[in-house]
């Protein structure tokens, strides 16, 4: 909670060191008498349910603590980074990434997609590196699938979560009330997202902006806690448990003589499954990365993107907003269908609680962090989000705060995200990228 | 100028009021095919909600706005089609559109009437030839099975695409911004995002193009070019033309005929010469102050 | 009729809670066009603040109640206010004027935070205290029950109508007000003609959080019971409000907090309690399809 750049004065010129040093330890100071007017009381004292009632419990050196930390990284920083006049965060950033179309850029993707291909083979990777591949293949797919709406199309959608819990519970009710397998239902559910897609589309296209944040948040919300209240239909809070895994073109990953590894001739293993399940993700997320690359190319994609760019223009070319944005939309929902039934086939278990608006939030945030519109961008984010998440799961306490923490430094830091500038759907001569500065981030 | 006295547009009692303010009162006029009409008048006359009117932008209050597509004889249906429920009519390699009825994505792709903006519209992220391609949608959509051959790589959206490609480099020669066009539009300079929005407006394939003051703001160098490039379109393409323009060189060199407004009436409309000198126009431009009326004549005349 | 009485009067109550923090979200939003996402949690910060205040003051045997409730009141709106400039200062200065989703991320992320710190520092659980106030006035004696205004509800009520009219007085006759209002119409010309900007914004953000501290405690006293999730609830529903009313009205947000409070009193009494969110969403929805800007938002004009 310390950092307040661009405001000393030592950035306005460079000023006797003398001087610096005073004003540092004033600024430090003051950031510290601030800290313990919003630690003192809220830290010091720990409100505790006893039988009795409640009591206050003293805690006073965790706001010693907290206070000292703040007077000391204050004037830490005021000493360091924030001493250049014009001294800012983003000279921290790596060059290459920050123009990306360079070689950075190649050279990353590269590189994340052969890991991501080879990723259960890798020495040392465990079942725990797998599932945890899994995971960021699942948000790398979801990010991938909202930045059709919100990079591409600029349309803001908070509730996106709507149809990753469309698909996984499309998957899960097919499965348990018709017996369908789960690759007769992956396109149901990718259908089945689009159709919801449409449905919330319809009511927010006169929608701009804020307001079309709240009511896609709000459709989120009604489909969840409709999901935690149709018992009979949806199990409510309970969820719907037994949903069936994939099977290998027929073959279960089950240890009896008609199971994969028997008709391989391999040795029963559960990891067989866990690696399975991550190449199925893998390829969900390619198709996904492929189909939005192509769409981007494709006239449909144009119109997207020049309806972020201008409405108006957009209506006097011809374009129907209506059809561009429904469009946006059902694909969009339809990636996510695909990745929510993913997920309930993966978890085998489904309830209302995995789709809660901090999982729309952790979409979004991946996509704005990657850097709208960028496919590497946003692979690059989940992997940082997810994975950096996962990694701090031993301070399990601690970890949300951590995350919501870089959720601000990041984007103080780099308010376009990693990957800002955008490359041309079409060209003659060359393809150059086209500037964070020129793109339009939408209205809607 | 095949059909000189070919009336493409027919605009009858067209009234436009937000609230209690009246911007447009009571207007007709005719635009004819295969010409250049100019739609003058002071700030605020109701130019550009006439506009917006004619491109689907605003629903007007009252009012008729007639479009014939083929020749002017599609005008004889006018009064059947009004009292039909429907937006159009077409027959014989004919066709009459009521903009009034249509919405505005629509008065471009089906009545094929295209615009510019006063203050530039351009998609400024996307490069200068994506923005020529966005134009091109509706002929890229079919040619792409509405996305769907398009996305498995069918040949014949591939073939569509070049041919939209090289339509957009035709006019990218023409405006003189071939060597831009791998560039952001926003990047542009101010005159070539002028002339890069007509040519994106040409690319959606338009019978009437309407200007919205297409020289506001350009040099007399880049003015002149500015003329070029609408005499050319007049000449060598199926459009006509309708514009609004504040500059009276631009007005008096190129335009065929002239529809003065004020307070959103027409009050003169005739043939350039005729409006220049009519004492109406003059007195709504300067008042009547007789020196400043002095000055503007000079100015016309010159 | 008793129970649709008694019905109106929850929901007052609860729209005034409502209206109350969704001034916050309006004010933010009309002077800088963004979601403070984390106002909510501003709100349950302050809440916990007030908890503490009046453990506090039970401690040292201050109990005459409405001294003990100033006192409370004045030490949420210190605690809440400090809060609300921080996270401005920290979280959306140096966004400002920067990518438009960039401040939603960083106060979504701020919203996380703050969360999360409360459930560190305080605890996970459910605090709950005894209830404060217990009188009430029977309005009418029915054959089933009696409808009842509670002496708390009237507290609720009534300093939300003053905080409204102060709060209306301030915007509208007081330079803040004015220099608030100019920084809504143009920051840039706001500040050449000599108007501090950051200092405008910084006050506005201290003003909503105040006020939010005002529901904070006002909740706690009411419900009796709070915890570090509440914010984001009562944050949603707020934004809803505002939203509903058109944001960037003041008298709007009031309005939407009192349907939206009346909405899920009456859906909650009358049909099912599981689905008055769905019922105070839905009706938002309705609301926006025909009137894009809220009720007393102001039409927008488009410009082409």
């Amino acid at each position: 909670m310390t950092a307040t750049p661009a405001k000393p004065a030592s950035a306005v010129a460079p000023p006797a060191p003398a001087h610096d040093l005073a004003h540092a330890f004033k600024d430090a100071l003051f950031s510290a008498l601030l800290a313990l007017g919003l630690f003192g009381v809220i830290m010091g004292l720990k409100t505790e349910q006893e039988p009795t009632g409640l009591i206050l419990e003293q805690h006073w050196e965790r706001v010693l603590w907290a206070v000292g930390i703040v007077f000391v990284g204050r004037l830490v920083l005021n000493l360091t980074i924030w001493r250049r006049p014009g001294g800012k965060l983003d000279d921290l950033m790596p060059k290459g990434l920050q123009k990306y179309g360079g070689s950075t850029g190649t050279a990353i993707g590269v590189i994340l997609i052969a890991v991501a291909l080879t990723l259960p083979f890798l020495p040392g990777a465990e079942r725990y590196h797998v599932d945890l591949g899994t995971l960021v293949l699942t948000y790398v797919m979801l990010g991938w699938g909202l930045n059709i709406v919100v990079g591409l199309a600029g349309l803001l959608d908070l509730g996106y979560v709507a149809f990753y819990a469309v698909g996984a519970y499309s998957y899960a009710l097919l499965a348990s009330y018709f017996d369908l397998g789960f690759w007769a239902c992956l396109p149901l559910a990718f259908i089945l997202a689009c159709f919801w897609g449409i449905i919330l589309g319809f009511p927010v296209l006169r929608l701009r902006g804020d307001y079309l944040a709240i009511v896609t948040l709000a459709f989120g919300e009604i489909i969840r806690v409709v999901l935690l209240n149709w018992s009979e239909f949806t199990g409510g809070p309970n969820g719907i448990g037994q949903i069936p895994r994939p099977s290998f073109f027929g073959l279960e990953f089950s240890r009896g003589d008609d199971g994969f590894a028997a008709y391989f001739g391999l040795e029963f293993s559960s990891m067989h499954r866990i690696i399975f399940l991550y190449y199925v993700i893998l390829v969900l997320a390619f198709v996904t990365h492929l189909v939005s690359v192509r769409l981007r190319k494709l006239p449909i994609g144009r119109a997207w993107e020049a309806m972020r760019e201008d409405e108006i223009a957009c209506r006097s070319l011809g374009l129907s907003i209506v059809r561009t944005k429904l469009t946006a939309f059902a694909i969009g929902a339809g990636f996510g269908g695909l990745a929510g039934a993913f997920f309930a086939t993966r978890q085998g278990f489904i309830s209302p609680e995995s789709f809660t608006f901090i999982e729309s939030a952790l979409i979004l945030a991946i996509v704005v962090l990657g850097g709208m519109g960028s496919q590497l961008g946003v692979a690059i984010a989940a992997v940082v989000m997810i994975g950096g998440f996962e990694y701090f799961r031993e301070f399990e306490q601690y970890r949300m705060l951590v995350f919501g923490m870089m959720m601000v430094l990041i984007m103080v830091w780099r308010p376009r995200g990693l990957v800002s500038s955008r490359a041309p759907s079409v060209y003659l001569k060359e393809r150059k990228k086209v500037g964070a500065d020129m793109v339009s981030q939408g209205h809607g | 100028m095949a059909h000189a006295t070919d009336t493409i547009l027919r605009i009858d009692h067209l009234t436009m009021r937000f609230g209690g303010l009246v911007a447009v009162d009571d207007l007709s006029f005719e635009a004819r095919r295969g010409e250049i009409t100019a739609l003058i008048g002071p700030n605020g006359a109701g130019k550009t909600t006439v506009f917006n009117c004619i491109t689907g932008f605003y629903k007007p209050t009252e009012g008729r706005m007639a479009l014939a597509h083929g020749s002017s004889d599609a005008f004889a249906h006018t009064d059947e089609l009004t009292a039909s429920p429907r937006q159009s009519w077409s027959g014989e390699g004919q066709a009459l559109y009521l903009l009034e009825r249509m919405a505005d994505h629509d008065v471009n792709a089906k009545a094929k009437v295209a615009r510019t903006f006063q203050n530039i519209r351009l998609f400024g992220g996307m490069t200068v030839l994506e923005n020529l391609m966005v134009a091109q949608h509706h002929y890229l959509m079919r040619a792409s099975g509405f996305t769907f051959l398009g996305l498995v790589g069918a040949p014949r959206y591939r073939h569509a695409e070049r041919a939209a490609i090289e339509r957009a480099k035709g006019w990218l020669e023409r405006i003189n911004l071939i060597h831009r066009a791998d560039e952001p539009a926003a990047s542009l300079a101010y005159g070539d995002q002028r002339r890069l929005e007509i040519a994106r407006a040409m690319c959606s394939d338009p019978v009437l193009l309407c200007l919205d003051e297409p020289a506001a703001g350009l040099n007399p160098r880049e003015s002149a070019e500015l003329n070029e490039l609408l005499l050319g379109i007049k000449r060598e393409e199926q459009t006509s033309l309708l514009l609004i323009e504040h500059d009276m060189s631009v007005v008096m060199e190129i335009s065929d005929h002239v529809v003065v407004l004020d307070y959103g009436k027409k009050i003169s409309d005739g043939a350039p010469d005729f409006v220049k000198n009519d004492p109406k126009v003059i007195a709504a431009y300067l008042g009547v102050d007789d020196e400043e009326v002095d000055a503007v004549e000079a100015e016309v005349t010159q | 009729m008793d129970y649709f009485l008694q019905q109106l009067i929850n929901g007052l109550t609860l729209g005034s809670i409502y209206g109350l923090i969704a001034i916050g979200y309006t004010m933010v939003y009309g002077i800088i066009g963004m979601i403070n996402f984390a106002h909510g949690d501003v709100f349950m910060v302050s809440a916990f603040a007030a908890l503490i205040a009046f453990l506090v003051l039970l401690a040292v045997g201050i109990t005459a109640v409405p001294l003990a409730l100033v006192l409370v009141l004045i030490f949420a709106m210190l605690i809440s206010s400090l809060y609300g400039w921080t996270v401005e200062r920290v979280a959306y200065r140096p966004l400002r004027g920067s990518f438009r989703l960039a401040p939603l991320i960083s106060a979504i992320g701020m919203s996380i935070v703050l969360q999360n710190y409360i459930q560190i520092v305080q605890g996970a659980r459910v605090k709950a205290i005894q209830p404060v106030f217990t009188g009430g006035i029977t309005l009418h004696e029915g054959e089933l029950f009696d409808v009842r205004i509670s002496t708390i509800q009237i507290l609720i009520i009534v300093t939300t109508i003053v905080l409204m009219t102060v709060f209306s007085l301030i915007v509208a006759k007081t330079s803040l007000g004015r220099a608030q209002r100019s920084c809504e119409q143009d920051q840039k010309m706001a500040a050449l003609l000599g108007i501090d900007v950051d200092r405008t914004i910084s006050l506005t953000f201290v003003m909503g959080a105040a006020l939010a501290a005002v529901a904070g405690t006002m909740y706690l006293m009411y419900y009796g019971v709070i915890d570090f999730f509440i914010g984001f609830i009562a944050g949603v529903k707020a934004f809803t409000a505002a939203v509903l009313g058109g944001i960037g009205s003041l008298p709007g947000a009031m309005l939407g907090g009192l349907l939206i409070g009346l909405i899920e009193a009456f859906w909650a009494g009358y049909f099912s309690s599981e689905y008055k969110d769905v019922a105070v969403f839905a009706i938002l929805a309705i609301v926006l399809i025909f009137l894009p800007t809220g009720l007393l938002g102001k039409p927008e004009v488009e410009k082409v």
